[in-house]
C-alpha cells in the first residue's frame, strides 16, 4: 500500500475519458448549468493535479489559488489590453506562474511540513493583495471584466470539451510520470531528502521542479477559468480556494493520480446536488476531511482496499 | 597523491569545537576506521566529508581536487557517498525501487524522454534494474526484493543502505556504524560484506564502536578525542597506543576488546 498504486488503470482512465467527452456531451450538451459545472469540476481537478504532485515530494501546497490568479489575471489583461489571442495567452500564463514559482519556490522550499505549508498559504494572501493593489495594472477591487472568449470557445459545451481535454492530458503526464524514474525520485523526497541527497540527487532541483510544475497546472487551471467566467478579481481565489485544491488530494488520496480527480469531481458535484446547504460548505468540508483522516487516512481511493482487509479480517 | 585528504578541517557549534583541526589521509583500496569515545565528532566529521555540514576551516581533497563547499549530491556524483547510521532507506518503496532509485547519477534520458518511455529509456531502466537486484543479491537480499523496506529486519535494512550507496558506484564509501547492534554472526557477515566491496575497488571509511571488528577488518585506524586526532596507524600499533588507551580508560570492556 506504501507504495504509489501508480496505474490508474488503463481500463477506468478509458472509461473516465469515454464518459468525459462522449457521454456527458451527448447528455447534457443543451444544459449550461451542469455544462458550467463540470467544466470547473475539471479545471479544479487539473489544479490539484499539481498539488498532489507537491504532495509527492513531501510538501503541502497551499499556494495554488495564488497561481490560478497570476494565470487569470495573465489571460485577463492581455486579453483586454493588448488583444492578445486567448491560444497565445494560456501558455503564457502558464510561463508567467513558472518564473514566479521559481523565484519564490527556490527560497521557501526548504522549509517543510507545517512551514512551508504555512507560509505557502500566505502566498495565496499576498498574491490576492497584490492584484489588489496593482494598480491601473490591475485594475483593483474593481477586477478585470469583459474579457474576451477564446477563439473557437464561444459556447459552454465548446469550453467544457477544452477542460475535459486539459484534465484528461493532466492526467496522462502526471501517470506517465509517476511511474517514470524522475516520479521515483520525487517519492524518494518525500521519504528521506538527506539519504537521496547521499545518492546523488539534487534535492533543490527536484523539488523546484515540482512546484515550478505544479504552480504552471495552477495557472493554467486560472487562465481556462478567467476565458470562460470573462473576468477575474482579486478575491477570485482566496486562501479557502487554495485549501479546497489540497483538499479534494487528501479526500480523494494521495496514493494515485486519480486521487485528487475524484476528490474534486466528488465535492463540486455533490455541492451542487445539495446548493440548498451551499452556505454549510465550509462546515461541511472541514468534517469530510476529519472523517477521511480519521477512517480513510488513505483517501477514497484506498476504499476498496480498505474493504477488503476487513472483509478477509472477519472471515 | 591520497584519495581522501582531510585537512586542518575545524567545525565550530557555537562555542563547542566538534571536530578541532583534524589532518588525515585515505589511500586509495584501503579500509580506514575512525573510532573514538561518544561525542568525539567521529560523525561530525562523517557529515563533513560527505557535505552535510560546511568546515568552519580546513579543506577536503578527493583525488587532490577540494570537495568542501559541494553539496552532498555534488559530492556523491564525484564518487563518494555515505551510508547512514541505523536505518536510513526509503521505508514506504520495495528493496528493489531503493536500490533502482540510486542509479539516479546514471540516468542519461531526459525526463521527457522518460514520460515517453523511449526504447532507449527502456534499455536503460532494465539495466538499472537488473544491476540493482545483482546488487541485492550480493548482499544476501535476493528474493526480498518486493519486499518494503518498511518491513524489512534491521540486519537487512542496514545491508539494503549498503545496496544503495553502492549501487551510486562509488570509489570512496563512508560506513556509519556499519556493525552496530549486531549479533556475532551477523557482524562475521557484515565484515565479509565491507571486505568484498574493497575487493571489488571501493575505498572503505568507516565509524565504528565494535572494536573486535574494527581491529580485524582495517589496514590502519584513526582515534579522535574530545574533536581531536589523537592517534593513526594500524591495528596493531592502535592497541599499543599510550594516549589512545588514556582516552579509553574507564571503559574497561572496549578495553578488554582492544
Amino acid at each position: 500500500m506504501g507504495l504509489i498504486r501508480l496505474p490508474l488503470a488503463p481500463v477506468s482512465f478509458a472509461l473516465f475519458a469515454a464518459v468525459m467527452l462522449l457521454a456527458v456531451p451527448l447528455a447534457l450538451a443543451g444544459q449550461g448549468y451542469w455544462l458550467t459545472v463540470l467544466t470547473t469540476a475539471a479545471l479544479l481537478a487539473f489544479g490539484s493535479l499539481g498539488v498532489w504532485l507537491t504532495f509527492s515530494i513531501g510538501r503541502i501546497n497551499i499556494a495554488q489559488g495564488a497561481f490560478a490568479l497570476i494565470g487569470g489575471y495573465v489571460v485577463a489583461i492581455l486579453g483586454t489590453r493588448y488583444h492578445v489571442s486567448f491560444w497565445l495567452a494560456l501558455p503564457l500564463a502558464v510561463l508567467v506562474s513558472m518564473l514566479v514559482a521559481t523565484l519564490v519556490g527556490w527560497p521557501i522550499l526548504r522549509l517543510r511540513g507545517v512551514y512551508f505549508a504555512m507560509i505557502t498559504l500566505s502566498l495565496t494572501e499576498v498574491a490576492s493583495l497584490a492584484f489588489l493593489n496593482g494598480g491601473g495594472f490591475t485594475a483593483g477591487a474593481s477586477g478585470i471584466t469583459s474579457i474576451p472568449r477564446p477563439a473557437l470557445l464561444s459556447s459552454s459545451l465548446a469550453i467544457y470539451i477544452a477542460s475535459a481535454l486539459l484534465l484528461l492530458a493532466g492526467i496522462v503526464i502526471a501517470w506517465r510520470f509517476a511511474v517514470s524514474p524522475a516520479g521515483a525520485v520525487f517519492r524518494s523526497l518525500r521519504q528521506g531528502e538527506e539519504l537521496a541527497a547521499s545518492l546523488g540527487i539534487d534535492i533543490a532541483r527536484y523539488r523546484l521542479l515540482a512546484f515550478v510544475a505544479s504552480s504552471g497546472m495552477g495557472g493554467a487551471a486560472g487562465a481556462m477559468f478567467a476565458a470562460f467566467q470573462q473576468n477575474i478579481f482579486p478575491t477570485s481565489y482566496t486562501v479557502n480556494d487554495s485549501v479546497n485544491f489540497m483538499l479534494y488530494c487528501f479526500l480523494g488520496g494521495l496514493q494515485s493520480v486519480a486521487g485528487p480527480v475524484v476528490g474534486a469531481f466528488l465535492l463540486v458535484i455533490a455541492f451542487q446536488l445539495l446548493s440548498a446547504i451551499q452556505k454549510y460548505q465550509a462546515l461541511l468540508y472541514g468534517i469530510f476531511m476529519i472523517a477521511a483522516m480519521l477512517f480513510l487516512p488513505n483517501g477514497l481511493m484506498s476504499l476498496p482496499r480498505v474493504l477488503a482487509a476487513r472483509r478477509r479480517r472477519d472471515e | 597523491m591520497s584519495l581522501l585528504a582531510i585537512e586542518g578541517v575545524t567545525r565550530r557549534f557555537g562555542g563547542l569545537i566538534a571536530v578541532n583541526n583534524v589532518s588525515f589521509s585515505v589511500e586509495a583500496g584501503e579500509i580506514l576506521s575512525v573510532i573514538g569515545p561518544n561525542g568525539a565528532g567521529k560523525s561530525t566529521l562523517f557529515k563533513l566529508i560527505a557535505g552535510f555540514v560546511k568546515p568552519t576551516a580546513g579543506h577536503i581533497l578527493l583525488d587532490g581536487k577540494r570537495i568542501d563547499g559541494l553539496r552532498p549530491h555534488a559530492i556523491a556524483a564525484r564518487g563518494l557517498v555515505r551510508t547512514f547510521q541505523e536505518t536510513t532507506v526509503f521505508r514506504e518503496m520495495t528493496a528493489l525501487e531503493n536500490v533502482t532509485v540510486a542509479h539516479h547519477l546514471r540516468r542519461r534520458a531526459s525526463i521527457a524522454a522518460e514520460l515517453l518511455a523511449t526504447p532507449s529509456v527502456r534499455a536503460e531502466q532494465k539495466e538499472f534494474l537488473s544491476d540493482s537486484r545483482e546488487i541485492l543479491a550480493r548482499l544476501g537480499l535476493a528474493g526480498l526484493e518486493n519486499e518494503l523496506a518498511r518491513n524489512l529486519p534491521h540486519g537487512h535494512l542496514r545491508a539494503l543502505g549498503i545496496a544503495m550507496a553502492l549501487a551510486v558506484r562509488p570509489r570512496v564509501i563512508l560506513l556509519d556504524e556499519p556493525f552496530t547492534g549486531m549479533n556475532s554472526e551477523e557482524t562475521e557477515r557484515a565484515v565479509e560484506i565491507v571486505r568484498t566491496i574493497r575487493a571489488g575497488g571501493v575505498t572503505v571509511v568507516l565509524v565504528e564502536h565494535d572494536m573486535g571488528a574494527v581491529m580485524r577488518i582495517s589496514d590502519r585506524i584513526v582515534v579522535l578525542n574530545f574533536g581531536t586526532l589523537i592517534a593513526s596507524g594500524t591495528p596493531a600499533a592502535i592497541q599499543q597506543d599510550e594516549t589512545v588507551i588514556d582516552a579509553y580508560l574507564g571503559r574497561a570492556d572496549e578495553i578488554a576488546a582492544l
